[in-house]
């Protein structure tokens, strides 16, 4: 059975310092996959790594098949992953709907944006209040709304999501798991996420992987972590 | 036993954020380096032939006025295309304190720095309301502006118009058996020193430190209690009076001032100097002043039909190989050197 | 009255010199944030092209597209060969580089084509339907051809796909490539443009003050100026702003101070509306949430 994305062996460094060494991942289609860990376990680094984006990495990385560990990130954003960085990544200069509109600069076309766009504002409402208002202006859960919104523009096969809840109070949090279990059941985009919410995360993920300190310390299905002894214990705090 | 640097935000090139704790100073020299250092510079007066001392003197000069604009730019993170025009200003007072007033020499110095302190000050005070670009604009016009003020017609009682000011060398006191040329070189390396060490303690003071606060990141300075308007208008109001200093004693060197002597152009030679020297260095200042010195001639020796060319290729050469001054460079080749050995 | 008239359209014509070196700014400025100090010396060194062109044979029309595609092809040439290389490089640094490319084209300008003053045609002949007692026929063609870069450009940066692009590969590089953008390429293209529009600001500015390498020098402190009135981030202000220079240089200049002053008093009027108004009259405040 061969996976969506396989990553094999990736290691990342920042200059000098290796921050990931040799870390072996799959994401399923359709499903949803999540990367837990403390702070400084490589969480970021791995996505970055995956998308070539401000790290130097070595290492096989596939998606559907083919080989995209020489890609540059913009090739790699055509080929159908949407990456919602950590820090949201917002355009500020930019309005709510330029923000939107250039998530479609990723696809061939751009047939169907204006139907893509009516969607996203269908998952968030509060976007199209704000739809000409400077984007650096957002609420932190309104930007990051805007950040989901705008890689689902670019209709992606696979989402990176990188610590969605972070800063964010919690029903808003709520609001965006939610969102994100309508996105991954009903237009089957696949999902990595990367949380330090283990709870939220196991809670929508089909599977987990467990990350300390550049490595994969455990892995399984997503119940099988939540049952856990050692995870239980630091990241559940139970 | 170095302390770690500190992570710099800044737009600048690291700064001299580490202090270390072995005896050296900031800039990692110890004092015996200094001291010999100077031994030659002093020594120079006496091996140097008349032209070479002068231009030895306008290298000291600039040195004075880069450490100026360096106190604004480097370690206060404020933009300034205009500083030219502080240096007009303190050769100005210079050559009409001696001409009109019948000043000495010596004493036109500290007033041309404390003339410029109090315009800069005042400049300073509307101008940082403006930020990056905006300022720069400002320093541009204020830069552009000097030459046609100095050449007003109603003002031209003080200052000679377009003809300018010509001055008198003056000559070693106390009966030295110096040529004029070696006391005038003695005597800038005295300010020289004066002003290093003064811009020293500065930038390491409690003063500095709030000036690199600022740099490094305003809305947190302000937050902690930095009052930003002050110590901007202050950096500003310092680093004119320094350039002030070089301006008067370039005009005392040259024994001539005039207002085309003192185009944008000088503005543009300051802040490629301290760019070239390294930004927030003090050391840099030396380096930079050799630059603006004596690249331009050379680049005329190298290319007779378009030596402004080859000064450009030079310019965007010297960026690419060390876009942190010469100083960055050396601290790069120590910090690899302390490697190997540690 | 008259004379006021023939000073305020005189500074409207002057205006449309600036407003048009302001766009090239502009352009620059949106897709790198930085300021192109070379700006002025670039659009000389095209004027000059155009002028060997010329020389050489070529109609006016001829040699006005082929030399706006050089420099398109130029400026590209030297944000890749010379500015990206920089992109990690403290600010100052990237300063210098311009400075040095300021002096490169001015220097490379007289070494190849001369110092001595030349003439350059003007296509709008002087005797056209459109020109009359208050304004040549050239300098209404100089202001409409602004005019029309300006929308343009606006158009460009405001509806099209490709100029939202390139606006936001200057803002934020990653996230740009995170949505599939290649950034170097719009660097290129934003380069390009303003190599472009530079060109043809040279080509209007050099019938009416001709051709020399200096021509550029004074108008670029201008532009500069008028850009920053204007917005920096706003084509239209630039425009604008390039106008409101124009006028104000010259009506400061007869009626205030003798032509001697007239720039540093233009300069100090300039700072005082930046004082007031920081981002310029159409510029956009950039809030940001802390």
């Amino acid at each position: 059975m061969s996976h969506l994305l396989e990553a094999r062996g990736l290691r990342a460094r920042y200059g000098n310092t290796r921050v990931l060494h040799g870390i072996d991942l799959d994401v399923d289609e359709g499903k949803v996959t999540t990367l837990l860990g403390a702070n400084g376990a490589g969480k970021t680094t791995t996505l970055r790594a995956l998308c070539r984006l401000m790290v130097q990495t070595s290492g096989t990385v596939t998606l559907a098949g083919s080989k995209i560990d020489a890609l540059s990130t913009e090739q790699i954003a055509r080929l159908g992953v949407g990456h919602v960085p950590d820090g949201r990544g917002t355009f500020m200069g930019l309005t709510t709907e330029e923000n939107l509109r250039l998530g479609v600069s990723s696809r061939n076309n751009r047939v169907g944006a204006d139907e893509d766009m009516a969607r996203i504002y269908g998952y968030f409402p509060r976007l199209a209040e704000r739809k000409r208002q400077q984007a650096g202006t957002l609420s932190g859960g309104e930007q990051q709304m805007l950040a989901i919104g705008r890689a689902l523009m670019g209709r992606p096969r696979l989402l990176l999501l990188d610590e969605p809840s972070f800063g964010l109070a919690p029903l808003v949090v709520k609001d965006i798991f939610n969102i994100m279990r309508r996105i991954n059941k009903e237009e089957g985009v696949s999902i990595l996420l990367v949380e330090q919410n283990a709870r939220l995360a196991l809670d929508l993920a089909d599977s987990a992987y467990l990350l300390e300190t550049g490595r994969v310390v455990l892995s399984g299905s997503a119940a099988d972590m939540r049952n856990n002894d050692a995870v239980r214990r630091a990241y559940l705090g139970e | 036993m170095n302390q770690p640097n500190k992570t710099n935000h800044s737009p600048l090139p690291g700064g001299i954020a580490a202090r270390q704790a072995n005896g050296n100073t900031a800039a990692g020299l110890s004092w015996r380096w200094i001291l010999l250092l100077l031994a030659l510079a002093v020594g120079l007066a006496f091996v140097a032939k008349g032209y070479h001392l002068f231009q030895a003197t306008m290298v000291l000069a600039y040195a004075i006025a880069l450490l100026g604009l360096n106190i604004l730019t480097g370690y206060n993170g404020q933009i300034s295309l205009g500083h030219g025009a502080f240096f007009a200003l303190g050769a100005y007072v210079a050559a009409i304190l001696m001409e009109h007033a019948g000043a000495p020499y010596w004493a036109t110095v500290p007033a041309a720095g404390v003339f410029c302190l109090v315009v800069g000050y005042l400049f300073g005070l509307p101008a940082l309301k403006l930020e990056g670009l905006y300022l720069a604009l400002a320093t541009f016009a204020l830069g552009v502006a000097m030459p046609q003020l100095l050449k007003y017609k109603h003002l031209e009682a003080w200052t000679g118009g377009v003809r300018g000011i010509v001055l008198m060398k003056p000559d070693a006191p106390f009966g030295l058996p110096l040529t004029q040329d070696q006391w005038l070189y003695l005597f800038a390396l005295l300010v020289m020193l004066v002003m290093f060490v003064i811009a020293h303690n500065l930038l390491q003071s409690g003063s500095g430190r709030a000036m690199r606060a600022i740099r490094d990141h305003a809305m947190a300075a302000e937050a902690m209690g930095v009052d930003n308007r002050h110590y901007k208008s202050m950096s500003f109001g310092v680093s004119a009076a320094y350039t002030g200093v070089g301006g008067a004693l370039s005009a005392i060197a040259v024994q001539f001032v005039s207002p085309d002597s003192f185009t944008l152009f000088l503005s543009i030679s300051l802040l490629v100097g301290i760019v070239v020297g390294g930004v927030g260095t003090l050391w840099g200042a030396f380096f930079g002043a050799l630059f603006i010195m004596f690249v331009p001639n050379l680049a005329e020796k190298v290319s007779k039909a378009a030596p402004w060319a080859v000064y450009g290729v030079v310019l965007i050469a010297i960026m690419f190989v060390m876009p942190g001054g010469v100083m960055g460079l050396l601290r790069k080749l120590k910090e690899r050197r302390s490697h190997r050995a540690g | 009255m008259d004379e006021f008239l023939h000073q305020l359209v005189a500074g409207l014509a002057t205006g449309g010199i600036y407003a048009s070196v302001a766009l090239a700014l502009v352009m620059i400025y949106q897709a790198t944030h930085h300021i192109n100090f070379a700006q002025g010396e670039m659009a000389m060194f095209s004027t000059f092209l155009a002028w060997a062109l010329m020389q050489a044979g070529l109609p006016y029309w001829g040699a006005f597209a082929l030399t706006v595609v050089i420099s398109f092809v130029l400026a590209a040439v030297i944000e890749f060969v010379v500015i990206r290389p920089m992109h990690k490089a403290p600010e100052l640094s990237v300063v210098v580089v311009f400075i040095g490319l300021l002096v490169i084209f001015h220097s490379l300008a007289g070494w190849l084509f001369g110092y001595t003053i030349k003439q350059f045609p003007s296509p709008f002949p002087s005797n056209a339907w459109y020109g009359s007692e208050l304004m040549s026929a050239h300098q209404v063609g100089a202001i409409l051809v602004a005019l029309v870069m300006v929308a343009l450009l606006f158009s460009f940066f405001s509806f099209t796909p490709i100029g939202l692009a390139l606006r936001a590969a200057a803002q934020n590089a990653p996230s740009s490539r995170l949505v599939g953008i290649n950034v170097g390429r719009m660097l290129m293209l934003g380069w390009g443009l303003a190599g472009a529009i530079g060109s043809v600001a040279g080509m209007m500015v050099a019938p009416v003050v001709f051709l020399d390498p200096n021509m550029m020098t004074g108008v670029l402190i201008y532009a500069f100026a008028g850009a920053l009135i204007g917005g920096i981030d706003n084509p239209v202000g630039a425009v604008l702003g390039g106008f409101i220079v124009g006028v104000l240089e010259n009506l400061i200049g007869t009626y205030v101070v003798g032509t001697e002053l007239k720039l540093s008093v233009a300069l100090v009027l300039i700072v005082g509306v930046l004082i007031v108004r920081p981002s310029g009259l159409l510029g956009r405040k950039i809030v940001t949430r802390v």
